[in-house]
């Protein structure tokens, strides 16, 4: 075995092992200490991409080598490193953008924990990516929410605190009926390991035992991840915790945290299941109604909402309601429309939290009339944002037409009743999208009567900008070279299963 | 034959009873029990169902070797990591809520909501 192929454990291990040292670091250190494990991590995934496509297979990595029934495994292929890459790339750039807010949204004694949280989250993103044993996945989801809770209770105040309180109770009954479910499926299978436990899933649908079980579990794990990825009708505490948190958390949690849960989900459906025991289970119909109905309903809460934050956390419901829309179609083209939406979402999602707290910072409120002319005032930040509401309604050259793209043509290769149903719930969606993102848009560049009454030019510094310059870049290059990364991904998703 | 399994049917009723208080009780020191609850429920379940009968606790004692003697270590193994996180939780959760509670001096989350909101709107 290589060297490159410990890659995927030094990815879980070196912000697990850093985020224990960052509290004990001064302020101003922990930060560095913090940007550079990221940039780290960041460079190593960048090292491991090549080198797995050039292997041209996935390979599984035993811990402490005890062979394959019984240790605890990593696996890694094309598309895990993928995954993994934008995940650290997105995390570092939004630590870099969110770095000069931090310092004066939390208490300065609290910087080095909330540092450590970033690591936490990172190990914890990394390794549900990575892990190939299911229990091991249930303890890093719960490293992962915990951190998350304590990104947003960080921020001083009475409302960040009861959202993350919320968060918290929300996402505790998703990992309750998540362990659930994989200790039924263990009861079943007598295994932990997700490529043994698909075989004996398998042997058991075949010889026709226990389907009320089977079923009962993958509704369980479906359910967990669906409440903790905000699925559409468990979405009650997204606009609270997204809106309330520090910006870079806020960003974390809308991009990065709830892709983790995503990606869980498609290897519970890939690897743990097996697609066809998921389809035979009926969980995956369920599952098309419910991301059908939050792209319509999460679109039109988004609306409603006159707070700039809590509609950009709104539309994170639609966006999600995407995602499991590709997941329950059960098709290649669809599966991968879901994964290339994933990276697509999380570069565009944290992206727009950055900057809707930059046209904040230049406006007197963050009510959406108050934010008249603050994209003259923040010029740069104004242009991010235009750029992610128009991907976000999947204007072509940029990264989330792609993946419109993407979606209806895996409706069109469907040929049944379903792929009337996906086109039209598209295009409504797609209008609804286009109605509050551009509403946005035309109220941050209308120059309000009062221009005077601005609160000045938005200071971030070069962090900020060279972040958003970066995100901007990344969003267009998703748009406009796609094929590509979807070649990449169609492939990895063969060696994933 | 099904009702035999004691063990099994108590883990399952309290976890209904956990998740019903997690989801549906208004104060918080009762979610944090009612999550508690879920959590012990599901490790008694994998205890139950890792328990051979007649078989002894995985720990070799008096040299006797031989794998018959003794129960699947594995399940046991969960229901310790498992403890280890459900404590976790609970220990943010209740930390959590004595700083609410320091805040709005109730364990009320609708209160704590309404109190919030007035604050907000003042």
């Amino acid at each position: 075995m290589d060297l490159w192929q410990s890659i995927p454990l030094l990815l879980v291990i070196l912000p697990l092992v850093s985020a224990c040292l960052c509290p004990a670091l001064p302020r101003r250190g922990a930060q560095v200490f913090c940007g550079g494990i990221l940039a780290l991590s960041c460079l190593a995934a960048t090292i491991f991409m090549p080198a797995i496509t050039s292997l041209g297979a996935s390979y599984t990595y035993s811990m402490g080598h005890f062979p394959a029934p019984w240790g605890n495994e990593l696996r890694a292929g094309p598309l895990e490193s993928r995954m993994s890459w934008f995940f650290m790339l997105v995390l570092l750039l939004t630590f870099l953008g969110g770095l000069r807010c931090l310092n004066h949204d939390i208490p300065e004694k609290k910087t080095s924990v909330f540092c450590a949280t970033l690591l936490l989250i990172a190990s914890g993103l990394n390794a549900q990516v990575y892990t190939n044993d299911l229990f091991t996945a249930y303890v890093f989801l719960e490293i992962t929410t915990l951190a998350a809770v304590s990104q947003i209770a960080s921020r001083p105040g009475g409302r960040p605190l009861l959202s993350s309180a919320r968060y918290m109770i929300m996402n505790m009954v998703g990992s309750s009926l998540f362990l659930l479910g994989v200790i039924l499926l263990y009861d079943l299978t007598g295994h932990l390991l997700m490529s043994p436990i698909q075989q004996s899933v398998s042997a058991l649908v075949e010889s026709g035992q226990y389907h009320t079980p089977l079923t009962l579990v993958v509704a369980l794990i479906t359910v967990g991840l669906g409440i903790k990825s905000a699925l559409f009708p468990f979405h009650a505490w997204v606009s609270d915790s997204y809106s309330q948190g520090t910006p870079m958390g806020s960003a974390i949690m809308a991009a990065l945290v709830s892709k983790g849960y995503l990606f869980l989900m498609l290897k519970v459906i890939y690897r743990v299941i097996g697609r066809e025991n998921f389809a035979a289970t009926g969980v995956d119909t369920v599952l098309f109604i419910f991301a059908l109905l939050g792209m319509v309903l999460g679109s039109i809460l988004a609306i409603r909402q006159t707070d700039l934050r809590r509609m950009v956390a709104y539309s994170s419901v639609a966006q999600i309601g995407y995602i499991y829309m590709g997941l329950s179609l059960n098709t290649d083209a669809g599966m991968m429309a879901a994964v290339f939406h994933m990276i697509a979402h999380a570069v565009c999602k944290s992206m727009l939290f950055l900057t809707c707290d930059g046209l904040i910072a230049v406006s007197p409120s963050s009510r959406l009339r108050d934010l008249e002319g603050s994209g003259f005032r923040a010029p740069l930040t104004g242009a991010a944002f235009t750029v992610g509401a128009l991907s976000m309604v999947g204007f072509p050259f940029l990264g989330g037409f792609s993946s419109k793209v993407n979606f209806a043509l895996s409706a069109v290769d469907l040929q049944d009743p379903r792929t009337f149903l996906v086109l039209a719930v598209l295009v409504i969606s797609t209008w609804l999208h286009t109605l509050y993102f551009l509403r946005a848009v035309i109220t941050i560049y209308r120059r309000s009567p009062e221009d005077t009454v601005s609160k000045g030019h938005l200071h971030r510094g070069f962090c900020y900008s060279l972040s958003l310059v970066m995100l901007i870049l990344l969003n267009v290059t998703l748009g406009v070279m796609s094929q590509p990364l979807i070649n990449v991904l169609r492939s990895g998703l063969t060696l994933f299963g | 034959m099904l009702l035999t399994h004691y063990e099994e049917i108590a883990a399952v009723i309290l976890f209904g009873i956990g998740l019903t208080m997690l989801i549906l009780n208004r104060n918080m020191i009762k979610k944090i029990i009612g999550f508690s609850m879920t959590d012990s429920a599901i490790f008694l379940y994998l205890a139950a169902k890792g328990y051979i009968s007649g078989r002894k606790a995985p720990i070799v004692e008096n040299g006797i070797t031989a794998m018959e003697a003794y129960i699947n270590p594995i399940p046991s193994g969960l229901v310790l990591t498992g403890i280890v996180v459900s404590v976790a939780s609970s220990a943010v959760l209740l930390a959590l809520t004595v700083r609410l509670y320091k805040r709005y001096h109730t364990l009320d989350l609708d209160e704590m909501t309404r109190l919030a909101q007035a604050e907000e709107a003042d």
